[in-house]
């Protein structure tokens, strides 16, 4: 094990190098980011041992990463924003397919008026299409997280393709220490490639031609079965990185000063570290106070966060999004999720912040928590969605 | 690049089939017309076999051409390409007529 000073877009394209993947296939120019001009880097350096196939857009880049995983190759991508929109109808094809491959995604706020900053709106709107979507909170994470995606993605109990995602710049572009394992600590744990069928010539199959109602319905409904199967492989993946590793991320969700809590701020992303900062100074100034950090949003981690906020007195999910004429993608999920397991829910409130790239600090964490709990214990309910502007 | 990878059948219903005879089942129902070949006049040229987009007429080289009537769905490409005019699309006959 080493110590190196990443990036977060860094960390992702030393992970996708020490996955050994065999193709990266990546539209070069703006919305792409520094993940696949590193791994350019270490191609052309003779680091790694792939194909880099560069092609004319993103829709493009996404349809060869996938064409090389159906031969077999340990294909990646990388995107962002508009990107990831230009690229969508292949997102819901690789996964219909069930071909596994990993694609990171920055997250960026889109336009009109163009935008550069994060939000995960560009995240969000990926929900329904049948990806395994982990979000990570740190460089190191993004390493570990990126290297997961790959043995989550090829188990044959899942066979989805899976999205990292991480905040543009404020995670993309700052540096922390991030502890790199052995290559062969790596090698032994991720295995080799895994898939449910390759198209390389050597057997005639049909893939992905019209099939009638009935049978289609059923590779749809599969879809979903593995992607129930997929909590437990989050789990175990998360337990065996930790075993191997050293380091392990709580499986779908991560609990935060929760043990004792009596209120919950529920987020993900990079911001969780200020909310976990806020959360510090609240404590000392006697509130009780945890953060729930959503890991993956698919499979949603229902299960989880039942146990962890049935009694709560109040959950306040935090989000850099919105779902137009409704509410946040997170909050929705989270309410619809509660109802499995039980019909009385805890208060809980949608606070939308950080929308376009607005910094958000500890401080707002401290400001947004303080008011819903000072609302809470004075008998009253404040709005249960609102708009938080930081400034 | 690395040729280690393990296939492994999937026990969820994926997308794949393999290719066979009338996969979708005898696609001949779905004709209105028909073509029938002059085997007096056809010169085994097999440009109408290469054209099938359905692989449903075959050149047998002493015979001459012959339809598939369980698949052939009456396209009407082989009478188009056929260069000795061998081959002519005939209206099925209408049920009850």
């Amino acid at each position: 094990m080493v110590l190196k000073s990443l990036t977060g877009n860094h960390a992702v394209a030393l992970a996708v190098k020490m996955a050994r993947v065999n193709v990266v296939a990546a539209y070069p120019i703006t919305p792409q980011t520094t993940i696949v001009e590193k791994l350019a880097e270490y191609i052309d350096g003779g680091e790694l041992d792939a194909v880099m196939i560069r092609v004319e857009s993103e829709h493009s880049a996404l349809a060869a990463a996938y064409g090389s995983a159906l031969a077999g190759a340990r294909a990646f991508t990388a995107t962002s924003s508009h990107g990831l929109l230009y690229m969508y109808e292949w997102v819901n094809w690789v996964s219909r397919a069930r071909v596994p491959l990993v694609m990171a995604v920055v997250t960026r706020t889109m336009g009109p008026p163009w935008n550069i900053w994060t939000d995960h709106s560009d995240y969000y709107e990926q929900r329904d299409t049948g990806w395994i979507q982990g979000f990570a909170m740190d460089a190191q994470e993004a390493f570990d997280m990126t290297l997961q995606a790959f043995k989550i993605s090829e188990d044959p109990r899942v066979f989805l393709p899976a999205m990292v995602g991480l905040d543009a710049f404020i995670l993309s572009h700052t540096s922390m220490p991030v502890e790199v394992p052995e290559q062969e600590l790596v090698d032994e744990w991720l295995g080799a490639r895994t898939q449910g069928f390759v198209i390389d010539g050597s057997e005639a199959l049909i893939h992905g031609a019209l099939s009638p109602p009935e049978y289609t319905e059923g590779f749809i409904e599969d879809v979903g079965k593995a992607m129930e199967e997929a909590v437990e492989v989050v789990r175990e993946v998360d337990h065996s990185f930790g075993r191997t590793f050293g380091r392990s991320h709580g499986g779908l969700v991560e609990l935060y000063k929760c043990s004792d809590a009596k209120y919950h701020i529920v987020l993900m992303g990079a911001w969780a570290g200020d909310a976990m900062e806020a959360v510090d100074a609240l404590r000392e100034q006697g509130y009780s106070i945890g953060v729930v950090r959503v890991r993956y949003t698919r499979p949603f981690p229902g299960e989880e966060l039942y146990k962890a906020l049935s009694s709560s007195k109040g959950v306040i999910v935090v989000e850099r999004g919105v779902s137009f004429g409704s509410m946040g993608p997170v909050f929705l999920d989270l309410a619809g999720n509660m109802l499995k397991y039980s019909r009385k829910l805890p208060y809980m409130r949608n606070v939308i912040a950080g929308v376009g790239g607005v910094n958000v600090t500890y401080k707002d964490f401290e400001y947004i928590a303080k008011e819903t709990i000072n609302y809470l214990e004075s008998g009253e309910e404040p709005s249960v969605i609102a708009w938080y502007h930081a400034r | 690049m690395s040729k280690l990878i393990r296939v492994v059948k999937s026990h969820h219903r994926i997308p794949i089939a393999k290719p066979s005879i009338g996969v979708s089942g005898k696609t001949g129902t779905w004709r209105w017309i028909k073509p029938v070949v002059d085997l007096s006049k056809c010169t085994k040229c097999y440009q109408c076999e290469i054209y099938c987009p359905d692989n449903s007429i075959l050149v047998e080289p002493l015979k001459g051409a012959i339809v598939n009537y369980d698949y052939c769905k009456g396209c009407g490409i082989c009478a188009e390409v056929c260069p000795a005019k061998a081959i002519n699309m005939v209206e099925e006959e209408q049920h009850g007529s």
